[in-house]
């Protein structure tokens, strides 16, 4: 379990991290999403104890991280798969950080084992892959058999087969019982793997639901259509009592009548359709919504109004 | 977490890594080997002295020699050991896996200096022998009055000086930015205050300046220093000591 309270990171004028609360809880995946530059890897960074937060704190099972023995043991970190020497083999890296927390060497074999290093173990990480050099990192991890687990961004720069990987790892430690808290910037991916998730922008709290309500909340299911005779379709759908909205370059758009009800509708009144096609609403186009208005670096600035949508979080 | 574990770790890093090996053999070769030519060069011109010269001669010093070389590479030694966690990155493994900073430093110094001192011993009396051999009939004797001490003090030299660069390079965070301040003092400006009469004042009390005075046995004619060996020793160890000590706020202090 992981207790942020009030966690604030100013850098000069810059506000990183601005009043976060919220907690991990063991036993399932939490996603922590937010677009660049959100703070989620400040917010990992103070976790570690390795940024002094501005204000607030972080409780690890209740204690501070710098007051735990053998941290390692408790909580298995992957923040950057760069962060090692490179002159040194995958099992001396290991081996240190195990010695460290009083972790025994064979422990080392075993992760090494786990992630599919061992053929390459005595060998230097500055050759290795990206891939590799992930692998490493989440060996790092693993090493102190934790019931904590972090990674920040885990499959950047991963193929399919180590995204693959990377998402069962983390289903499965979660489902041995462990807290495993996972950053990400695609809401895509965080839908196949998390089942909580906690949404940042510019530092701040956007949302922290279950991702089934997010789901639930946020997959629209609509029906696309497009007529010569707009005008009177719409009329004939209002008649019929069903809303409309008019979306963008000549299409209408609604919500909640079966495409098959609307089709008939048309028919009946001799419409010509030119489009009559059911939609579903990507989750990657709500958390664009969700954080429209907090993302710092937009490629075309076109702020839409950001927290639109209702959420449970805010003020826990 | 206890410490014997952190010493542990700190050990598998340092002996885990290439440039520990090299910069090490670097600093025994160059001491070594420079000493040995001078000394067969000092010997040639010792042999044209007078008797009064011939009071001042010091065999044991002329045998360190190569200590000004040497100690760059022992100064490689020291920024790389504390400054490769920083260029790599490590740095953020390394403290989280072990929170406590003051343990992790002070262990990593530890160790390296232990390793520094262990080596610099081997070289300083392998320096004076090698050197009094070249030196022929000018050669001191291992039993002579001071001489011991000195071959002592010139493995606590350079032991001292890697520590002085470890706690440079903790405050500085970077192995290019210490070294690039490090290698000039001690090859520029250090050698260039010390020769000029009017600024020699200020720079016996530079760290290698001071420091290199117990590995003197007859004191110079014209000598000046306000210090005897130990007291030239005692103000280089207060250098290492500030620069660790600062570096060790700085790390306190600062985000990783
Ligand atoms: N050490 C630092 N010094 C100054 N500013 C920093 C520092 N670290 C982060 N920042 C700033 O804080 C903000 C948050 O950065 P952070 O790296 O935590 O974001 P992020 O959510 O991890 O983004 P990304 O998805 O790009 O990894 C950014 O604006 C960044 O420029
Ligand atoms: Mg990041």
């Amino acid at each position: 379990m992981i207790e942020v309270a009030g966690l604030s990171k100013r850098y000069g004028q810059k506000l990183a991290v601005d009043d976060l609360t919220f907690q991990v809880r063991p036993g399932i995946v939490t996603g922590f999403l937010g677009p660049n530059g959100a703070g989620k890897s400040t917010t990992m960074r103070m976790m570690l104890d390795l940024d002094r937060p501005t204000a607030g704190a972080v409780r690890i099972d209740g204690k501070r991280y710098t007051d735990l023995k053998d941290p390692l043991t408790y909580v298995g970190a992957l923040l950057d798969a760069k962060a090692l020497h490179g002159g040194r083999s995958a099992y001396n890296h290991l081996l240190c950080l195990a010695q460290s927390n009083g972790i025994p060497a064979s422990r080392v074999g075993e992760v090494l084992d786990t992630v599919g290093l061992t053929a390459v173990a005595k060998k230097r990480s500055k050759g290795f892959s990206l891939g590799m050099g992930q692998r490493l990192g989440i060996a790092g991890a693993l090493l102190g058999d934790p019931q904590i687990l972090m990674f920040d961004e885990p499959v950047n720069g991963l193929d399919p087969e180590g995204i693959h990987w990377i998402r069962n790892l983390m289903k499965s430690l979660a489902a041995q019982g462990r807290t495993v808290f996972v950053s990400s910037h695609l809401m895509s991916e965080m839908a196949l793997t998390a089942d909580h998730l906690v949404v940042i922008g510019q530092g701040r709290l956007l949302a922290d639901t279950s991702m089934a309500d997010f789901i639930r909340t946020n997959s629209r299911s609509y029906v696309r259509l497009r007529s010569p005779q707009q005008e009177r379709l719409r009329d004939v759908l209002h008649q019929a009592g069903i809303t409309v909205v008019t979306a963008g370059n000549g299409t209408l758009e609604v919500d909640g009548v079966a495409s098959e009800q609307l089709g008939e509708l048309a028919a009946q009144h001799q419409l010509v359709l030119h489009e009559l096609s059911p939609q579903q609403a990507s989750l990657e186009e709500a958390f664009m919504q969700l954080t429209a208005g907090s993302v710092e670096y937009h490629a075309h600035s076109e702020p839409a109004s950001g927290q639109g949508w209702g959420s449970t979080g805010g003020e826990n | 977490m206890a410490v014997a574990q952190v010493l542990n770790s700190e050990w598998t890093k340092i002996k885990s890594v290439r440039s520990t090996v090299w910069t090490l053999t670097m600093a025994f070769v160059f001491t070594v080997g420079l000493g040995f030519l001078i000394s067969l060069l000092s010997k040639d011109q010792f042999s044209k002295m007078n008797a009064r010269e011939l009071q001042f001669i010091d065999p044991t010093l002329t045998s360190f020699a190569g200590t000004g070389l040497g100690q760059l590479a022992m100064i490689v030694f020291g920024v790389l050991v504390v400054g490769n966690e920083y260029s790599t990155g490590m740095i953020r493994t390394s403290l989280a896996a072990v929170p406590r900073r003051g343990a992790f430093l002070f262990s990593k110094i530890g160790i390296a200096t232990l390793l520094a001192f262990a080596v610099a011993l081997v070289t300083s009396f392998v320096t004076f022998f090698v050197g009094q051999a070249a030196l022929g009939r000018f050669k001191a004797s291992i039993g002579d009055p001071g001489v011991l001490r000195a071959v002592f003090g010139g493995a606590l030299y350079m032991t001292l000086i890697a520590v002085f660069a470890m706690g440079v390079a903790t405050i500085l965070r970077s192995p290019m930015l210490s070294l690039g301040i490090l290698m000039p003092i001690f090859f520029l400006i250090a050698p260039i205050l010390g020769g000029v009469e009017a600024t020699r004042k200020i720079a016996q009390y530079l760290p290698d300046q001071a420091g290199t005075k117990v590995m003197q046995v007859v004191t110079p004619e014209n000598d000046v220093a306000p210090y005897g060996p130990w007291g030239g020793f005692g103000i280089m160890v207060a250098w290492a000591a500030l620069a660790v000590l600062c570096g060790w706020l700085v790390l306190k202090n600062r985000d990783a």
